[in-house]
């Protein structure tokens, strides 16, 4: 069977010489832009991260004779979250490697882990804004708060869409198996998770890290 | 490099990104890495080793080899994914966020800086 569809495409090669659009076409997938369109999605993300990340720099140091980053920050926190956000990384690859060798159960069983590793993030950082808020250091008290709760929130509101997504996957998983749209949804679902660590590194970087030495 | 299983291929690995799947040793070196380039920077700041100066562009040189990291370990952004495309949105994405980051910095700093010393912001223009 397939050494008579090989001669077939043998012959279809050499009668014609137009084989380049397949090759073209492994270039992009099987006709279809989603990998490469939600790519350039996460980029425009980029952007406005870039917008926030910009405005929270310009702001940094406008504390309106309120609290300073230092009074206010709790490093082991912010650590506890990098730790939490970026173990919830490699699960993630784990449940990629275990959709390679098709096995659906264990990418359930990793994307779940992620998820509740994200739930675990989510947990640590309303925490931390409710005892800021309690502290009196609300979004209203200085730009550099306004700045801070919109940066550090939108990042937060990030991973929690990408918890609400990692349960929608489950069920489809669990309703259709490793099908290949569930494979291009889980690849998507996989490069979102990864980007909002990145996103994160320049959190407790410029945000947390640099603003304890200022 | 058989039709047949080139059809297989398309199906099993969507979107012809076979190369960038990444394996094992991909996602554990990356987060090796990664623990480490986390480490480093917020015991530099926890302990306060190094003057501010230094300890500043020591943390900020890690968190961009960090950033590059998970990149090509967890993104898995090389030159073959999707035929150079993600690569080079990556590389324009990095230039504009570098000019809007840097560039609002930069300008509003020199905006802070030129103001007249003791004039409150906020209260330059306009008359009492």
């Amino acid at each position: 069977m397939a050494d008579e569809l090989d001669r077939q495409a043998g012959r279809e090669a050499a009668a014609s010489p137009t084989f380049h659009l397949v090759e073209d076409e492994h270039g992009h997938g099987h006709g279809s832009p989603t990998m490469l369109g939600f790519w350039i999605y996460l980029m425009s993300d980029a952007l406005i991260f870039a917008g926030l990340f910009a405005t929270f720099g310009v702001l940094s140091t406008s504390y309106a004779g309120g609290p300073t980053p230092r009074e206010i920050f709790e490093l082991p926190l912010v650590a506890l979250n990098t730790a939490i956000l970026l173990v919830s990384s490699i699960t993630f690859g784990f449940a990629m490697l275990a959709m390679e060798g098709g096995k659906v159960r264990t990418v359930q069983l990793w994307i779940l882990v992620t998820g509740l590793l994200g739930a675990a993030f989510v947990g640590v950082e309303l925490y931390e804004f409710i005892h800021l808020i309690g502290e009196g250091a609300t979004p209203q008290r200085s730009a550099f708060l306004s700045a801070f709760f919109t940066l550090v929130g939108t990042h937060g509101l990030h991973v929690t869409l990408g918890i609400v997504w990692i349960l929608v996957m489950l069920v489809q998983l669990q309703q259709r198996g490793l099908h290949i749209e569930n494979k291009r949804r889980l690849m998507c679902l996989s490069m979102f998770w990864h980007f909002l660590d990145v996103i994160w590194i320049g959190v407790f970087t410029f945000v947390y890290l640099l603003g304890m030495i200022r | 490099m058989s039709s047949p299983d080139h059809a297989v291929d398309h199906d099993l690995h969507s979107h012809g990104d076979t190369h960038g799947h990444g394996t094992m040793r991909s996602y554990v070196v990356g987060f090796l890495l990664s623990a480490v380039l986390t480490a480093i920077p917020f015991w530099l700041v926890m302990s306060g080793a190094l003057q501010p100066g230094a300890t500043a562009a020591l943390v900020i040189g890690l968190a961009i080899v960090q950033i590059l990291v998970h990149t090509v370990c967890f993104l898995h952004v090389n030159t073959q994914a999707e035929g150079g495309w993600t690569l080079i949105a990556y590389v324009f994405t990095g230039v504009i966020v570098f000019i809007t980051i840097a560039g609002s910095v930069w300008i509003m700093y020199h905006l802070n800086t030129n103001m007249m010393p003791g004039m409150p912001t906020g209260q330059v223009s306009g008359t009492p």
